[in-house]
């Protein structure tokens, strides 16, 4: 075989790290296991471990358990406060975790430097209000949270701030051979200046089914908006059209009318939920209903190109007739020797 | 060893040449388990004597050289080199022709092998294998596909025959990749192998390669069919499990508001 080289031990931690990286969900404790008896240097398993798992939960942002009933903590890289330390917003603690056993270990308060201003926080804990209301409808073991990423010393109007809604959905059945997960982030970010907010979100579906074999679904969906507060003024205007808000139409209406004036605090936290309810909501299901879709039309789809692949039946729509190639090869010899005779 | 084939069961069958190689490099002693044990994706060289393309497993291989069905010869030419007996050649020659014509009729296209040695038990085994490509690029006739690739691999075990009866022992795997990429859609990426065996005990009145064709033919229906039903199926399950088809969701109370 081939030249055996001994590799040395940073070539065999790269190596055990590809392993642990390319894990399904859920799954890296039973790769882990597997990989130190193969690796047999508990050394270089220790590094590639301690190295990988970081990655690797944050990058499935995993949901742990926070103790004495906290609560759920969504383990990303946009609550990262430190190596160890994740904040959940919802509850503005931060939980200390054990990357390697994927556990919470411990929990404190969240310090005020920690926080987003109580000016941005009114419009996190708007959106993470209806997000989680949407999320409990949609995803049966969905996890979710929305973290200020930019801007969160932001003090009032006038400055850029950006949100991030992150939406986790992992159901392990190891016992019936499959796994899976569905991660959807949505980055939402404010511009002040050019009255315009913008939104992107990216998807991951990933699926394993290992009964009997080794069969992988992996799926990618990106996608993006962008609007303009005018918009949401004329939904806005709409809505008060309706007085479905019950608050003082003149007022509203003079917010409407005069855009170029700097928004008071309220106004601003008006539009941002009004946003939130009619078009991030809306969007987030629709990507996830396209992403169906595509599943859908994909299914169709892959049972032609497996039919490019392997026909379900042969071109002559009947079994092959095996019991009858001695014919072929009469018929192979009767041609070749008409050929020579040519 | 148990560890290396848990290891790569787990990991995505759509790199599971780069896992092959990484545990290969891990534990070079296993290396031979390893080859034999782990299926890769199949590999072709051409053989210009016959104008044909074969396709290389451990079953034609000798050292580092691969037999070709067509010419018997190996590729690069090797001394000293193994060769089945003269009766099993005649049987290899005519398998090849007959599974071409089979590949040809369930495949439209691809390529196919089929070699035999003896074993130790005064029985043959005989390893069929098919490839077909169906990428954009390659044999795709609705170039749905960005990749797309069926490798089939047959190994049969036929014991000596008792008063006419022969038992065969066929074990088949088919790795199957496809990969799409549209812009609307994004990437979307489905691969996987499966593996099953059959045991059968048939009398050899119609001859071998008709008693073997038969299962190959049976077992590749059934593979076919747990491919896009049970694994396509599961998938997709689990997708709809993660997040129900909105049709199944009440429909969110504020967005129809208006």
């Amino acid at each position: 075989m081939a030249e055996e080289v001994e590799l040395n031990p940073k070539q065999k931690k790269e190596i055990a790290k590809w392993f642990l990286l390319n894990s399904p969900a859920g799954e890296i404790q039973y790769v882990a296991k597997d990989l130190r008896l193969v690796l047999n240097d508990n050394e270089v398993y220790d590094e590639a471990v301690s190295e990988s798992f970081p990655i690797y939960n944050k990058s499935h942002m995993i949901c742990l358990q926070m103790p004495a009933g906290a609560g759920d903590v969504l383990v990303t890289s946009f609550g990262e406060l430190g190596e160890n330390e994740y904040l959940d917003p919802r509850t503005a603690q931060v939980a200390i975790v054990d990357h390697v056993k994927q556990v919470c270990t411990e929990v404190r308060p969240a310090t005020d430097e920690e926080l987003s201003s109580a000016y941005v926080e009114e419009f996190r804990s708007a959106l993470d209000v209806e997000i989680l209301k949407y999320a409990g409808e949609a995803y049966p073991k969905g996890v979710c949270s929305v973290y200020c990423t930019k801007g969160k010393e932001v003090e009032g109007p006038g400055f850029n701030f950006e949100l991030v809604v992150v939406i986790s959905a992992c159901r392990l059945s190891p016992q019936n051979f499959c796994n899976g997960s569905w991660r959807s982030v949505w980055t939402i970010e404010f511009q002040d200046e050019a009255q315009v907010l913008e939104v992107k979100g990216k998807l991951q579906v990933g699926a394993h089914y290992f009964e009997e074999g080794n069969v992988q679904l992996d799926a990618k969906h990106e996608c993006g908006d962008s609007t303009l507060f005018q918009a949401i003024y004329e939904l806005l205007a709409k809505y008060m059209a309706f007085n479905l808000l019950g608050l003082d139409a003149n007022k509203v209406v003079g917010i409407v009318i005069g855009r170029t004036i700097l928004l008071d605090f309220s106004a601003m936290l008006l539009i941002s939920i009004l946003y939130m309810k009619l078009i991030v909501i809306p969007s987030p299901d629709d990507s996830a209903i396209s992403i169906s879709n595509i599943l859908r039309h994909h299914e169709t789809e892959y049972l032609a190109s497996l039919e490019d692949l392997r026909r379900k039946l042969p071109v002559t729509r009947t079994l092959f007739p095996w019991h009858n190639t001695s014919q072929f090869s009469l018929t192979r010899e009767i041609t070749k020797e008409l050929g020579i005779g040519k | 060893m148990e560890a290396a084939m848990g290891l790569m069961r787990r990991m995505p069958p759509k790199h599971s040449e780069t896992a092959l190689s990484a545990l290969l490099s891990l534990l070079p002693d296993h290396s031979s388990d390893l080859l034999s044990q782990v299926d890769q994706p199949l590999q072709v060289l051409f053989d210009e004597e016959s104008g044909k393309e074969f396709i290389l497993c451990e079953y034609n291989r000798d050292a580092d050289s691969y037999r070709s069905p067509w010419s018997n010869k190996y590729h690069p030419p090797l001394e000293d080199a193994l060769y089945p007996p003269a009766e099993l050649r005649k049987l290899e020659i005519e398998a090849n022709e007959v599974f071409a014509i089979y590949r040809d009729q369930y495949y439209e296209g691809g390529i196919s092998s089929v070699y035999m040695w003896e074993d130790d038990n005064e029985g043959f085994v005989a390893c069929f294998l098919i490839k077909k490509d169906g990428s954009k690029t390659a044999q795709g006739r609705r170039r749905h596909l960005e990749e797309g690739a069926w490798d089939a691999i047959h190994v049969i075990e036929v014991a000596p025959e008792e008063e006419g009866i022969a038992r065969y022992c066929l074990t088949s795997t088919v790795m199957l990749s496809l990969t799409t990429d549209h812009e609307s859609s994004g990437t979307f990426s489905l691969s996987g192998s499966i593996r099953r065996q059959m045991n059968m005990d048939l009398s050899v009145s119609e001859g071998h390669l008709c008693n073997m064709g038969k299962m190959i033919e049976e077992m590749e229906g059934k593979l076919r069919n747990s491919l896009d039903q049970v694994y396509f199926g599961k998938t997709k399950e689990m997708v709809c499990t993660l997040r129900p088809p909105s049709e199944v969701i009440m429909r969110l109370p504020d967005s129809t508001g208006l």
